[in-house]
């Protein structure tokens, strides 16, 4: 046991004494002649589709939390071979394919699932009738066995849940515990637990073949939920390339999309905000900047004041981005991001003047987390300001340019989490276009000239 | 009412004549099924509206898959699931074919009433198709019920087996598919004018996984229906709901990655870097001379991808190019334009084949460059000479000066392949 050194005593003393009971219930049935009673082939096949399911952890779960399909064979063999059956069947986690496991780790998963298993025999048995011999699903008489199931999964997935916890817990991993996705794991879990219910239902009528048909679906449903998430992830890196390539007439905006795109994410992550509006203010902040491409190259890169009918030209960029990206199926809200980005709490932003909560929400997180990269980006005129300092001229706009709530909340997050996007060292290459003002530096207001 | 008339006999005209004798067929059915069951009377009333409710659940959660395929698994798997139905609990389901037909109609109409009321009209195609398939396998299906729930009861002595009802439902149930493939294959071709052949093969492609799950579920309903009665219903629409939420999920982001390439790709005539419409138009064309060279859908993707961003390059001009067009400039500056592009699309890091379509796209057609390249070669050249106009004598004059120039540096089986697109989208 070459992997127990490293381990601190508690969680020593918690996976011995998990994998002693598990031990200790198995010696038990051995003793009690549990065994002797049980299904054998229908025990097998459980076992063996347990191994199968738990060899495939689910991509249905966000985090890693190790919800399988397994809980499912789980379950069904605890209506089916009864407690003793079930903690065998917990127990061949132990033998599941995943290269690399330390054998420790292999022990402890089998046990906890063997308690489980046990423990919720137990329960499934008491409720149904004061616990006598093993059940089996047949006929007319599935409406009995729904409250008892449902007995067995509610207390098969919490003592699941604490078992595992307990590690996390005991060898100083406590942040992971994965309280914040607990309701979608229960939701998942529920849905697991009526996949159980179903192979338990048919095994009366076609046996180990209402194994296969329960979970065919399912592994469909995996497959989807894979390509699902390849094509996101494709989607997401080609947003970002896109962007990068659309608006990037200058040397020192590159990567602004990227970053903007992050902050307003963290901004909007601190507020609260659910996760497909999250996603939506991430691909807002993304192409907040597209329209920037309608303008001339000459006015961005002019030096001095610019005239009234520059600064017009520069002030369309939001309306031409929405033009670019009205085609997109994004929330209308992103695209009102886009739109207003340039609005100021006081009224004085443009293009429509908007003032106070008259500015969409999207658009004063973009406003601030624009204003925030462009300040701690090198530009021709100065260097990188520092975070510190891009976060006071923050503060010092808000009210006036940015929402206090906004900046409040960027600020915490950036406490938190701190702010490091690749940043770049490379003087400009030779020929590079370059710009000399920016648009989005509230230290750098552009200057204009009236020709009147 | 006359304000109405017009774009529904609009949307007739739209439909090819495969589609239009589809649509007659499961009218026909519907109103056979319909009528038969009004006069004789529903069997086991119950059942019939048990399933009839998660049909029309399911055509309200009906769903498009990429390429513009409407499907309705939930309501396919509860029409399988009621067409297989041996029993409920003990009680043996003797429904005729028929009553599988009026209960699958009444359902389907249910369940897009309510898209109808919000404005969105069904696809009678593929509406057509659910209902014709589902009929074909209640014919072949429901004459052999009463046989095969004997089977599982056994007879004095022998003990009744599932065996038999189960290796029929697998075996006709994947027939069913295979037929909607082909019906969905012939339909195709028509509408987009794609190989027969390449059409089945697509069509397989699509509806193998989610059918595959369809047909699991329904066989699944039928025989949950036996030991845990009506509450099968509920407990068994959970593993297809997970599977429907996945592809509506998957569906949906390949739709937004579609408009989005497309918004983004328009960024290049914004700038002034080229002509309005360009990319668009490069792109509808190569698609269509794609699919008369018989590319399959994933190829044909990539191909409408690589069209949509093969002017992207010019971003990293400082000057544009005068009008845009890059059929004048020279070979070398082109092949730049070309390499910036691929360069630009390479950093998505995952579509190395767009990039590398995109970067070859100016190769004469002897360096035997990709199909893709080859194809928005002329299509592109073609755009330059032509631009937006509809001018029957340009675009045969600009045919003509491809044509010409073909020797070496277009493909002459793909300008055959455009000039038969551009004759037939001239007609439309």
């Amino acid at each position: 046991m070459a992997a127990l050194r490293g381990l601190p005593w508690p969680a020593k003393v918690y996976l011995v004494a998990v994998i002693g009971a598990a031990f200790g219930l198995l010696g038990r049935s051995v003793a009690s002649g549990g065994f002797a009673s049980l299904d054998w082939p229908t025990l097998l096949v459980l076992a063996l589709l347990f191994l199968v399911c738990e060899s495939m952890p689910t991509l249905l779960s966000v985090r890693q939390t190790a919800v399988s399909v397994s809980f499912s064979a789980a379950l069904a063999a605890v209506v089916l071979v009864g407690p003793e059956g079930a903690a065998l069947v917990g127990m061949t986690a132990v033998l599941s394919v995943h290269p690399g496991l330390p054998p420790l780790k292999r022990l402890f998963n089998g046990s906890q699932f063997a308690i489980c298993g046990y423990v919720a025999g137990w329960v499934y048995l008491e409720l149904l009738d004061g616990g006598s011999g093993v059940p089996g699903v047949s006929g007319p008489d599935f409406a009995e066995v729904i409250v008892p199931f449902a007995g067995a999964a509610a207390v098969f997935v919490p003592l699941n849940f604490v078992l595992i916890a307990l590690v996390l817990v005991t060898t100083g991993q406590a942040d992971q515990v994965p309280l914040r996705g607990l309701a979608q794991f229960l939701v998942s879990y529920l849905g697991y637990a009526t996949f159980g219910l179903l192979i338990a239902g048919l095994w009366a009528t076609v046996s180990s073949i209402s194994a296969v048909l329960v979970l065919v679906p399912l592994f469909v449903a995996r497959w989807a939920f894979g390509q699902y998430l390849a094509q996101q992830r494709s989607y997401d890196a080609t947003i970002a390339a896109l962007c990068q390539a659309v608006e990037t007439k200058d040397y020192y905006t590159r990567g602004h999309c990227t970053r903007v795109s992050l902050a307003s994410g963290m901004i909007a992550e601190e507020i609260g905000m659910g996760p497909e509006r999250l996603r939506a203010i991430r691909y807002a902040g993304m192409l907040h900047d597209v329209g920037k491409l309608g303008v001339p190259t000459k006015v961005l890169q002019k030096e001095g004041p610019l005239t009234e009918e520059e600064f017009a030209a520069i002030q369309l960029h939001p309306m031409r981005g929405l033009e670019i990206v009205r085609g997109i199926d994004f929330l209308d809200e992103a695209f009102a991001g886009i739109m207003h980005h340039h609005e100021r709490v006081d009224g004085r932003g443009y293009p429509m003047g908007l003032a106070g909560d008259e500015i969409p929400e999207f658009a004063r997180i973009i406003a601030v987390a624009d204003a925030f990269d462009a300040m701690t980006s090198d530009r021709s005129y100065r260097n990188a300001r520092s975070v510190e300092v891009a976060t006071a001229e923050l503060r010092k706009g808000a009210g006036t340019q940015f929402d206090p709530a906004m900046v409040g909340a960027f600020a915490r997050a950036l406490e938190r989490d701190g702010w490091e996007p690749t940043r770049r060292t490379a003087p400009p290459p030779e020929g590079a276009a370059e710009t000399t003002k920016d648009h989005d530096d509230p230290t750098a207001p552009i200057q204009v000239v009236s020709e009147r | 009412m006359s304000s109405t008339a017009v774009p529904v006999t609009r949307g007739f005209r739209r439909l090819d004549s495969g589609q239009l004798l589809l649509i007659s067929v499961a009218g026909l059915v519907a109103v056979a099924g319909v009528a038969h069951t009004a006069v004789a009377g529903l069997v086991q009333p119950e059942v019939a509206i048990g399933f009839g409710a998660l049909i029309a659940a399911g055509e309200l959660a009906r769903l498009t898959m990429p390429g513009n395929r409407e499907v309705a698994p939930i309501g396919a798997a509860a029409a399988l699931g009621y067409t297989l139905l041996l029993d409920v609990g003990v009680t043996p389901a003797g429904h005729p074919a028929l009553q599988v037909v009026a209960v699958l109609t009444v359902g389907m109409a249910a369940g897009t009433l309510p898209h109808l009321a919000v404005g969105r009209p069904p696809q009678l195609d593929a509406m057509s198709r659910r209902l014709v398939t589902g009929s074909l396998l209640a014919f072949a299906y429901r004459p052999l019920a009463g046989s095969l729930h004997a089977a599982t009861e056994g007879s004095g002595e022998a003990e009744g087996s599932w065996t038999p009802a189960l290796v029929v439902m697998v075996l006709l149930t994947l027939a069913t598919l295979l037929v909607d493939v082909v019906l969905a294959a012939v339909l195709r071709a028509e509408q987009v004018r794609a190989a027969f052949g390449v059409a089945v093969h697509d069509e397989l492609r699509m509806a193998a996984p989610l059918g595959v799950a369809v047909a699991a579920s329904g066989v699944l309903l039928a025989l949950a229906s036996h030991s845990m009665d009506m509450a099968a219903l509920l407990v068994f629409a959970a593993p297809l709901l997970v599977t429907q939420v996945a592809f509506r999920k998957y569906a949906g982001i390949r739709a937004t990655y579609l408009q989005t390439v497309r918004a983004l790709s328009q960024a290049t005539e914004v700038a002034g870097y080229v002509e309005p419409g360009h990319s668009r138009r490069v792109s509808r064309l190569s698609v269509a001379a794609g699919r008369e060279l018989g590319m399959a859908e994933p190829e044909l993707l990539e191909l409408e991808y690589a069209a949509l961003m093969h002017d992207i390059g010019q971003l990293s001009l400082r000057d544009p190019i005068p009008g845009g067009a890059t059929v004048h400039v020279g070979g070398e500056q082109a092949r730049r334009i070309a390499e910036l592009g691929a360069e630009v699309i390479r950093q998505t890091g995952v579509l190395e084949r767009v990039a590398e379509i995109v970067r070859r796209q100016c190769d004469p057609c002897a360096e035997m460059p990709p199909l893709a390249s080859r194809i928005i070669k002329v299509a592109n050249a073609y755009d330059d000479l032509v631009g937006g106009s509809t001018d029957r004598d340009r675009a045969g004059a600009a045919m003509e000066r491809l044509r010409l120039g073909s020797g070496g540096e277009y493909d002459p089986a793909v300008v055959d392949a455009v000039a038969l697109v551009v004759g037939r989208l001239g007609h439309r």
